[in-house]
């Protein structure tokens, strides 16, 4: 049940996201033999979906009033802004209780919901495959942030409250048709693949009527995070080094202790 | 009335008397009669000196209820009285006439047979004609005089062997003795019973004593009492070893990312093996210690490996989290606040921000690498609590050096300070054992040297 609300706020009369409509032809298989057949998986390879959720919260400014103060967003986006719709089927998002309709479906990228609303609250994020993906749905949580935590001055309608959670949605063993479909797309972290494998023919890729699934070149992508991992790998890079340095300097004193020759046990990593 | 009643006396007469020594306190409407002193009283349904065990008070609540204490039947309707008679037992051959207290109820004395008589059991041993020696249990090793003597002996003793081979007039070992034994009974078994499939269930045939097993078995058992305390030990822990590695051997089945610790490739089935597969693994109590505290987590990891891969589709985050616990299963709750404290003071978060897979890995291997250290540090602690003066010269003067240590840190370059870290390190430690907060590596020791750190600074301090 595909849900269009935008909100009781038209602030500037632009629409801020519509769900837009597409006819997808991948081949798939039909969903009762999808239950009675075992599905074939691809062991040892793990195929992994960065990707990136939160919400950006604009004040109103002079247009704010008691109920309606800020207009934001949340949504589910691929890390590298591709399109996530060849992983995800339909994102469910569930609002606060005050809001119509709190139940929001998604049945197509972007998948985002904007609202207007005064409080802060949690936003639980069901995430739903597609059929040769996964039968089991993902949840995620995000608390909904409106006032900016550093030096509350001022607020600004220029400058949003952003707060973006990276992660990974990771398939341990994905079905081969999946893997298949998605083994040279974008948004998909798919490792090397065995040369012994064979997987069967990539069905059809989806056609997009309207518009793409991907975020690149969204309204909000400015206000995007860019997570990089290089930064964090350092970080424990170094951190192992020095732990490392410790623990021989302490065997060494252990040993010298013990007068014993030094344990064999290597520095594990 | 008991005794010390009588003796300190009591301030007013009991009202009834009893036909037993049962006590009885007086009454409740006495008030002013009761003496302030407990000792004095005695509880009331319980005699003195059961009493007295709870220590001369009364518990503060009743454990049980008076009432449900059994009275004892029938104390008054009849008449009891304890005489001196003589007894016959079945159990006596002989007409030897003994004579005991027997508790008369209104002068009718107990009947029946001596109570004890129905435990003089014995065993059937076997009677064997000597023809049938002849014919089915002639032994090189075994003379008839020997044999029938044998028998002659289990039959007064019981099959007690042990007293057997003590009368034996020559000298057998007990093996011998009981193999000779079950033998000829098994012979005799198997030569009287009508068809062979009527006693094929027949213990004696079905197992029979095996000599060699047995003494090999009571030598075994005789290695596993005179083992040491420390051997004792040491075979104790090979065998867990064994039974995690066998453990994680089976969870990791199917998968090859997973290596296992090669500690012992065979479980040692007998006490020797234990000896020498604990020399094989390594000599010092140390490595133990460290093996002792890494090996339980690796069955853990597998199986939280397993678990995640059932669930077909998870978050990397929580994949962490799991790896992290089961990597941390052997840690006690002080322990992972001390990993997260030294995470902390290293720069890292606790939970990645960008948790992709190989910062995820660099994760978990940071935490378990901490935890290798945090192990040492509390290894080092211990050595030195045994450690001679000149050791507690080195490490008592600790209090004093943070002012040279810190400004030496300072002086270096800010994102590398292995000496601070391991002064935090080391005083972690100490201030374990003050305080049952977790260690922190800089808090409220009254140097100068702290305003230089600003970069240590907690909100929270203070």
């Amino acid at each position: 049940m595909p849900q269009n609300l935008q909100g009781e706020c038209q602030p500037d009369g632009t629409n801020e996201s519509t769900p837009k409509i597409q006819r997808i032809k991948i081949t798939r298989p039909s969903e009762d033999s999808e239950k009675k057949i075992a599905v074939k998986r691809v062991k040892d390879v793990e195929v992994s979906v960065p990707i990136v959720y939160g919400t950006i919260a604009f004040w109103l400014g002079r247009k704010a009033s008691e109920t309606l103060s800020h207009k934001w967003t949340v949504y589910v986006r691929g890390a590298t802004n591709e399109d996530l719709g060849v992983v995800i089927k339909r994102a469910v998002f569930q609002l606060h209780p005050s809001f119509n309709n709190p139940v929001r479906v998604v049945e197509s990228p972007p998948f985002e919901i904007s609202e207007c609303g005064w409080g802060e609250f949690e936003i639980a994020i069901s995430l739903f495959f597609h059929n040769d993906v996964c039968d089991k749905q993902l949840d995620l949580y995000h608390h909904l942030k409106l006032y900016s935590e550093e030096d509350s001055g001022p607020q600004s309608t220029k400058k949003p409250v952003v707060v973006e959670t990276y992660n990974e949605i990771v398939f341990p063993e994905p079905p081969a048709d999946f893997l298949a479909r998605v083994q040279n797309h974008p948004a998909v972290v798919v490792p090397r693949l065995p040369a012994t494998l064979s997987l069967p023919p990539a069905p059809v890729q989806e056609v997009h009527e309207s518009g793409r699934g991907d975020t690149k070149d969204h309204m909000l992508s400015p206000w995007f995070v860019n997570f990089s991992e290089a930064d964090e790998l350092l970080k424990l890079a170094a951190a192992r080094q020095q732990v490392q340095a410790h623990i021989m300097k302490l065997r060494r004193q252990l040993s010298m202790m013990d007068g014993m020759p030094q344990s064999l046990k290597p520095a594990s990593g | 009335m008991d005794a010390k009643d009588i003796l300190l006396g009591l301030p007013k007469p009991t009202t009834t008397p009893t036909p037993h020594g049962h006590q009885l306190l007086p009454l409740p409407a006495d008030k002013k009669s009761r003496p302030p002193k407990e000792s004095q009283r005695k509880p009331d349904g319980i005699s003195r000196e059961v009493y007295a065990l709870t220590g001369g008070l009364a518990p503060l609540m009743p454990s049980v209820d008076v009432n449900h204490l059994k009275r004892r039947a029938q104390s008054e309707n009849e008449k009891i009285t304890w005489q001196w008679l003589p007894f016959t037992s079945s159990a006596r051959k002989d007409n030897l006439q003994l004579y005991h207290w027997v508790r008369v109820v209104n002068g009718v004395p107990p009947s029946g047979d001596y109570s004890f008589a129905k435990y003089n059991k014995s065993v059937d041993v076997i009677k064997y004609t000597d023809d049938e020696y002849e014919k089915h249990l002639t032994d090189p090793m075994w003379t008839k005089e020997e044999t029938d003597e044998l028998f002659d002996l289990c039959e007064r003793f019981d099959l007690r062997f042990i007293v057997i081979a003590d009368r034996f007039p020559t000298s057998r070992t007990v093996e011998e003795l009981k193999s000779r034994y079950y033998s000829v009974c098994r012979a005799i078994l198997i030569a009287r019973a009508p068809a062979p499939g009527d006693i094929a269930g027949h213990p004696l045939v079905k197992d029979a004593y095996n000599i060699s097993q047995d003494v090999e078995r009571k030598r075994a058992l005789s290695m596993v009492l005179s083992q040491t305390k420390q051997q004792e030990r040491r075979d104790a822990e090979v065998l867990a070893e064994a039974k995690r590695i066998s453990e994680a051997r089976k969870a990791a089945k199917g998968t090859d990312e997973l290596e296992v610790p090669a500690m012992t490739d065979t479980v040692p089935d007998d006490n020797d093996g234990a000896a020498a597969a604990v020399d094989s693994l390594s000599p010092s109590p140390n490595a133990q210690f460290t093996s002792g505290a890494i090996a339980p987590p690796v069955s853990e990891i597998a199986s939280t490996l397993a678990s995640l891969r059932m669930m077909r589709v998870y978050l990397r985050t929580h994949a962490l989290e799991q790896m992290v616990q089961a990597a941390s299963s052997s840690a006690g709750l002080r322990t992972i606040k001390r990993v997260e404290q030294t995470l902390q003071d290293l720069g890292v978060n606790l939970k990645p921000k960008v948790p992709t897979k190989a910062v995820c890995a660099e994760h978990l291997e940071l935490r378990k690498e901490i935890l290798t250290l945090l192990n040492l540090q509390k290894q080092l602690q211990y050595k030195e609590a045994e450690g001679s003066s000149y050791r507690d010269g080195l490490y008592a003067e600790t209090p004093g050096t943070p002012p040279k240590r810190v400004q030496r840190a300072v002086e270096q370059d800010r994102t590398f300070v292995p000496d601070s870290f391991s002064f935090g390190g080391e005083r972690m430690g100490k201030r374990d054992q003050k305080r049952k907060a977790p260690g922190r590596l800089l808090e409220g020791p009254p140097s100068p040297a702290q305003s230089k750190r600003p970069r240590k600074f907690k909100a929270s301090d203070g």
